[in-house]
């Protein structure tokens, strides 16, 4: 069983930026319907890319600090982070087909690297 | 080979859900396909006031989730799947999904209808950095700043006003010299001092480095082009039906609805349409209600004269 970690302002750098797979961040808040949408997505894809990847939360009410740092504006926001660095980013609803292309193409990156 | 229902709802708003009520208490072996989980638009509406039944109004999550309670509560299954594309052999009707394929003699089509783009430069580029098309989410990025709105219907005013609780000001944007919005909502709008109105333009801009910072207007009556400084930049110039799948099967309207009938009955036997995606639709949570309970009705009539 893998699921998504909840990780804040706190915990961003080491749980995100150092990891040593891709990370896919789902920036999200309570009072999001979309986000709602997209969580049960989002811990589908923890369970197929386990070990391969890994998978964020950030709460955007609790943690102004990434939040703001990422300059998301809109949530449900996702950002794969691949070596420290933002890789790719969606915003809003998307079929987990999609997410699950950028994800691959974050792996295949990480392989040539 | 593709798995077999009785109806096979394609979209789980008010219109689907009802529909799958409907036909499940029918004891109908029932699917709703869902691309994501049921609710549809209303699901990101905030305070829902005019669904009859709730004096004190009620919030458009809730009312989502209530429906979709009550349509699981008879038995409906629900999948979570994108449709691709929708096939007619004989009697049956298959759907082709990205989690494979669905068969049933009817089908409602209940997708609704996705905000409709502005298409103008800086809109995609900003989407997600100051350009938003749900108020009720990202509302609470905008604290103290000013926002504008473009559009000037029922969604646009109520979703200005929801953002006057964060944003220093809510500018509404709109191409004519009056409000669409109902009466009610343009009085509520009007005594806000929140809230500004520029008639007779439309953008034509979207700029900003990192984030929206700036709009480029032009009014279109005097032709007067000039910038407005904003943080963001919400969009409500209405919905576009979620028919591409269905361009190269039944007839269409020129802006995309399908065309039915009083029954909700489209051109091709066992195909019926519900709500937003539909023809002259009244474009309301209730309406949509209303047209999956007419669609089920009717698609339960046709099953019992082919024979299920």
């Amino acid at each position: 069983m893998s699921k998504p970690i909840a990780v804040d302002d706190k915990t961003f750098d080491d749980t995100v930026l150092k990891a040593e797979v891709p990370v896919l961040v789902d920036f999200w808040a309570p009072w999001c319907g979309p986000c709602r949408m997209v969580a049960p997505i989002v811990d589908e894809l923890a369970e197929e890319y386990s070990g391969r990847a890994n998978f964020a939360k950030v709460n955007t009410d609790e943690n102004p600090g990434i939040t703001s740092q990422y300059k998301i504006l809109s949530i449900p926001t996702l950002i794969v982070f691949n070596g420290g660095q933002p890789a790719s980013q969606v915003v809003g609803y998307r079929p987990k087909s999609e997410l699950k292309k950028i994800l691959d193409a974050a792996l295949a990156k990480q392989r040539h690297a | 080979m593709a798995k077999e229902y009785d109806i096979i709802i394609v979209g789980g708003g008010p219109a689907g859900l009802t529909a799958a009520i409907y036909s499940a208490r029918a004891r109908l072996k029932t699917l709703i396909i869902e691309k994501a989980v049921p609710g549809g638009q209303i699901a990101t509406t905030g305070l829902v006031e005019n669904y009859p039944g709730f004096p004190d109004g009620v919030m458009g999550g809730e009312l989502s989730q209530l429906m979709a309670d009550q349509a699981k509560k008879f038995d409906t299954e629900t999948i979570s799947a994108e449709v691709l594309s929708l096939e007619v052999r004989d009697n049956e009707r298959v759907i082709h999904t990205s989690e494979g394929d669905y068969s049933a003699k009817a089908v409602i089509l209940a997708g609704g209808a996705d905000p409709t783009k502005l298409g103008i430069p800086g809109e995609n580029e900003f989407t997600g950095k100051g350009v938003s098309y749900c108020a009720t989410c990202d509302g609470p990025f905008f604290i103290n700043k000013v926002v504008a709105v473009i559009g000037g219907g029922d969604s646009a005013v109520d979703e200005g006003m929801f953002l006057t609780r964060f944003a220093s000001k809510v500018i509404v944007i709109h191409r004519r010299d009056q409000l669409r919005a109902t009466k009610i909502i343009q009085e509520r709008a009007f005594a806000n001092p929140k809230m500004e109105f520029i008639w007779d333009t439309v953008v034509e801009a979207i700029e900003g480095n990192e984030v929206v910072q700036r709009l480029q207007l032009k009014n279109v009556k005097t032709q007067e082009r000039r910038t407005l400084e904003v943080g963001g930049v919400f969009v409500y110039v209405g919905l576009r039906p979620n028919t591409d799948f269905l361009k190269s099967i039944l007839a269409l309207s020129p802006d995309g609805h399908i065309l039915v009938n009083e029954q909700m009955e489209t051109a091709i036997p066992g195909i019926f349409a519900a709500g937003d995606i539909r023809v002259n639709a009244a474009r309301q949570a209730v309406s949509a209600a209303g047209d999956g309970a007419t669609a089920a009705l009717a698609a339960e009539k046709y099953l019992s004269q082919v024979g299920h």
